[in-house]
C-alpha cells in the first residue's frame, strides 16, 4: 500500500505532473506518511531517475523541466509541513549557486539547483548574470559550503575565473569549494581557473556536489 | 533547367503568411522607444513597447524595400548580385576563436587572424565577399566593431558583410566606410557592405537593433536582417512555426526600417537554428537548422525580397569529417535554395571558432555546387547522336573537338585540396589543405588603394584607436603605417 503511495510520487515526477505531485504529498501528509519519507523514498527516486535518464538523453530538457516543476510543487507541500512539525530534512551542504555575469542562460544552472535540493542541498539560487563580489558575498555570509557557477557561453565562461579570484581574494576561497559547469566548460577549464570540481550534467553535479561534501567532512575530520 | 529546392507547398507557405501578419497585431512585437513615433504615425498601435503593426501598414513597407540591389568592389565594380536566384558565400562572422594551424587547438582570435582570413578568401574566387570573421581579441572591447572592419578595408577589395556592436560602433563604422568610398554619393549608389542586424527571439528588436535599422536606413547603407529563431526554446518547436517568427521578426525588421527610408536596401536574412534538447546548443549543423534556413529564404522569395541565409558551419571543434559532412550537407540546400547570400563558411564549434583549413575546405564545396546549380544543359541540336555519328561504336570520344569544346563547361575541376589520384599517389588532407592555404598566402596581394584614402584611413583609425585605448594598428604591417603617417 505505502508502496503504491512512493512509485506514483514518483511516477508523478517522471511524467513531469506538478499538479498530480501537489496531491500525492497533500495525500501523504493527510494520511500520515511522514514528509521526509514521502521526500526521500517517493518524490526523490523520480527525480534521481529523470536526472539519469537525463544523462543518457533518453529524456531531454523539456521533460527535465517539467519534472523539476513536479518536484517543486511536492516539496512545497512537504516542506511547508516539516515546518510545521518542527522537523527538519537534514542538510547534505549549503549550495550558493547562479550564474556568472553577463549570462543570462537559465536552464541548466536552475536544473542543477532542483536536483541538489530534491537530494537535501540547501540551494540558494542568485539568479542570472550575478557579479562575481554579489556570488563572494553570500558565499560569506550563508557560510556557504560550495559555490556553483554556471556559463553558457565561451564569452562569459571566463567569470568563472573572475569568482574564483574574488573568493580568493576575500579570504573565503579556503571555506568553500567551487564547483563549474555549462555547455563550454571541460574539465581542463576548471582545473586551469582552479575549480574544485566540473560537472557536465545535473545528475553529476550531483555527484560532485557530494564528493566535495565528502571532501570537505574528511578535512574537518582530519583537523586538530 | 537550374535545379530548385523548396520545403513550402503553396498551402504552407500561405500559412505562414496569414499567421505572420497574426503575429505582428497579437502578441505585436516589442520594439525601442527610438521607433515609437515612426510606428504609431505611420498607423502601429504603440503601447508598453509593445508595437502592433497593421497588414496593410506591413505590406506597404514590404513593398517599398526594393527587389534587387549590388554590393561594389572598391573599385565600384558590381560584385555581389542580392536578388532572384544568384548565391554568392562570404565566411562566417564574428566568432571569438581561430583553430591554430600550428598547434590545432582553438584559441582566442587576434588581429593577425583576421588578417589571415582576409587575404585567404580574397584569393578564392568562391567567396564574393569577405566578413568580419572574428572578434579580434588584442583589440580593445569598445573598438571591436570599427576596428575589424578596417582590418578588412585594408587587406581586400570585395564586398564585406559585417556588423556593429554599438550605436557608436556603426558611426565610426560609416566613418571608416565614408572615407572608403570617397563621397556620400558614392557610399549610397555603390555600397560595398551590409549589414547585420538582430533581432532578439522572440519579436524583440531592441535598442542597439532599433537604432542600427534607422541609422543605416538614413545612412542608404544596405542592412540584413538576421533573424534567429532557436526552435523549441526561443521559437516554437515545430520548423513551421519557427518560420512564422522568423517571418514576423523580418517584417517588423523592415517596417522599421522602411518608415525611416522607404526604398533604402533591405536583405530578409537569418541564422535560424533548433535548440538541442539534449545538451542546451544550438547546432547550426544540423539538417534542421538547414531545413529552417531553405524555409526562411523561400519565405523572403515569396515577398520578393533578396535573401541571406547562415549555412556551412559545422559543430564539430576540429576540421574532420563531421565537419565536411555538415558543411557540404547544408552548402548544397542553401545553393539549391537559391540564397543570395550565404554566410557559414570557415566556421566551427557552433560558431564560435574559425578555421583557416575549413575556410579553404568549404570553398571546394562552394565550387562544386556551384556546379551542381548550373544544371544540366544539351550543348547544341544533338545530344548524343551527332557525337556517335563521329565514333560509331569506337568509344573514342576523348579525341573527338567536341569533347575539348565542351568539357570546361561540362566538369568543374576542383584544386589540389580534392584527392581525385590513385592510390598512395598524395598526401593526406590535412597536408593537402595546409600547403593550399600556404599557396593562396603566397599569392596574395594587397589590393591597390590610393595613397589619399590610405592616409585618410589610416589617420583616423589611429585618433580613434588612441580614444579606446588601441596600441599601434596591430594586423597593418609598420612599413605601410610608417610610409603613411
Amino acid at each position: 500500500m505505502m508502496d503504491d503511495a512512493f512509485s506514483a510520487m514518483s511516477r508523478s515526477i517522471v511524467d513531469g505532473a506538478p499538479d498530480a505531485a501537489a496531491v500525492l504529498a497533500q495525500n501523504a501528509v493527510r494520511d500520515g506518511i511522514p514528509p521526509l519519507d514521502a521526500i526521500n523514498l517517493g518524490f526523490v527516486p523520480g527525480m534521481h531517475y529523470v536526472g539519469e535518464q537525463f544523462a543518457m538523453r533518453t529524456m531531454l530538457l523539456p521533460d527535465m523541466m517539467a519534472s523539476a516543476e513536479a518536484m517543486r510543487a511536492a516539496m512545497g507541500v512537504l516542506e511547508r509541513e516539516l515546518t510545521q512539525s518542527g522537523a527538519s530534512r537534514p542538510n547534505e551542504g549549503v549550495v550558493v549557486l547562479g550564474t556568472v555575469k553577463g549570462d543570462i542562460h537559465e536552464i541548466g544552472k536552475a536544473l542543477v539547483g532542483t536536483i541538489l535540493t530534491a537530494h537535501g542541498f540547501r540551494v540558494h539560487d542568485l539568479g542570472v548574470d550575478v557579479p562575481a563580489d554579489r556570488f563572494a558575498a553570500h558565499a560569506r555570509e550563508l557560510q556557504a559550503d560550495i559555490v556553483g557557477l554556471s556559463a553558457l557561453l565561451t564569452t562569459t565562461m571566463k567569470q568563472q575565473r573572475t569568482v574564483v579570484e574574488t573568493l580568493q581574494r576575500e579570504g573565503i576561497r579556503s571555506q568553500v569549494k567551487v564547483m563549474v559547469g555549462g555547455a563550454p566548460v571541460t574539465r581542463a577549464w576548471a582545473e586551469e581557473i582552479g575549480a574544485d570540481g566540473f560537472g557536465k550534467d545535473a545528475i553529476s553535479a550531483l555527484a560532485l556536489a557530494r564528493s566535495l561534501m565528502n571532501g570537505k567532512r574528511s578535512i574537518a575530520v582530519g583537523q586538530p | 533547367m537550374r535545379p530548385k529546392f523548396e520545403l513550402l507547398d503553396r498551402t504552407l507557405l500561405e500559412r505562414i503568411e496569414v499567421e505572420a501578419f497574426q503575429l505582428l497585431t497579437t502578441p505585436g512585437v516589442r520594439i525601442a522607444p527610438c521607433a515609437y513615433e515612426l510606428l504609431s504615425e505611420a498607423g502601429a498601435t504603440v503601447k508598453d513597447g509593445v508595437a502592433r503593426i497593421p497588414e496593410d501598414l506591413a505590406r506597404k513597407c514590404l513593398a517599398s524595400a526594393p527587389r534587387e540591389f549590388h554590393l561594389y568592389s572598391r573599385d565600384g565594380q558590381p560584385a555581389v548580385h542580392y536578388g532572384g536566384d544568384d548565391v554568392h558565400f562570404d565566411p562566417g562572422s564574428s566568432c571569438l576563436n581561430i583553430l591554430d594551424s600550428v598547434t590545432g587547438e582553438a584559441r582566442p582570435a587576434l588581429a593577425s587572424d583576421l588578417v589571415r582570413l582576409v587575404q585567404v578568401t580574397e584569393m578564392l574566387p568562391e567567396y564574393a565577399a569577405q566578413s568580419t570573421a572574428v572578434i579580434c581579441n588584442d583589440v580593445p572591447q569598445d573598438a571591436g566593431d570599427w576596428y575589424r572592419l578596417l582590418l578588412v578595408l585594408w587587406h581586400s577589395a570585395k564586398p564585406v558583410v559585417t556588423g556593429a556592436f554599438s550605436a557608436a560602433g556603426l558611426k565610426t563604422m560609416l566613418s571608416l566606410l565614408l572615407i572608403d568610398a570617397g563621397s556620400e554619393e558614392a557610399l549610397r549608389k555603390a555600397p560595398r557592405t551590409v549589414f547585420d542586424v538582430c533581432p532578439s527571439p522572440p519579436l524583440n528588436w531592441s535598442e542597439f537593433a532599433s537604432q542600427n535599422l534607422l541609422d543605416l536606413a538614413r545612412a542608404g547603407v544596405p542592412a540584413e536582417i538576421i533573424s534567429m529563431p532557436m526552435a523549441g526554446a526561443t521559437a516554437p518547436v515545430t520548423l513551421a512555426g519557427s518560420v512564422v517568427q522568423h517571418t514576423a521578426e523580418c517584417i517588423s525588421g523592415i517596417v522599421i526600417h522602411q518608415l525611416e527610408n522607404p526604398g533604402a536596401p533591405v536583405v530578409w536574412g537569418g541564422a535560424p537554428s533548433i535548440f538541442d534538447m539534449s545538451t542546451g546548443m544550438t547546432p547550426m549543423g544540423s539538417i534542421e537548422t538547414a531545413m529552417l534556413d531553405v524555409a526562411c529564404s523561400q519565405v523572403g522569395k515569396h515577398f520578393g525580397l533578396p535573401t541571406h541565409g547562415y549555412l556551412g558551419s559545422s559543430d564539430g571543434k576540429f576540421f574532420d569529417a563531421q565537419a565536411g559532412m555538415e558543411s557540404g550537407i547544408a552548402i548544397a540546400l542553401g545553393a539549391l535554395a537559391g540564397i543570395n547570400m550565404i554566410s557559414g563558411a570557415g566556421m566551427l564549434d557552433f560558431l564560435a571558432c574559425h578555421s583557416l583549413e575549413k575556410l579553404v575546405f568549404d570553398a571546394e564545396a562552394i565550387a562544386s555546387l556551384k556546379r551542381l546549380i548550373q544544371g544540366i544543359e544539351p550543348h547544341g541540336d544533338s545530344l548524343a547522336t551527332a557525337m556517335f555519328a563521329l565514333t560509331g561504336l569506337s568509344g573514342n570520344f576523348l579525341k573527338l573537338r567536341e569533347t575539348r569544346a565542351l568539357l570546361r563547361a561540362e566538369q568543374h575541376f576542383p584544386s589540389a585540396v580534392i584527392d581525385r589520384g590513385g592510390l598512395g599517389s598524395g598526401d593526406n588532407i590535412a597536408a593537402r589543405l595546409r600547403q593550399r592555404t600556404d599557396e593562396l598566402m603566397a599569392a596574395y596581394r594587397h589590393p591597390a588603394m590610393g595613397s589619399d584614402r590610405q592616409e585618410a584611413l589610416l589617420a583616423f583609425a589611429r585618433r580613434q584607436g588612441e580614444k579606446m585605448g588601441l596600441a599601434g594598428l596591430p594586423g597593418i604591417p609598420h612599413e605601410e603605417v610608417a610610409a603613411h603617417l
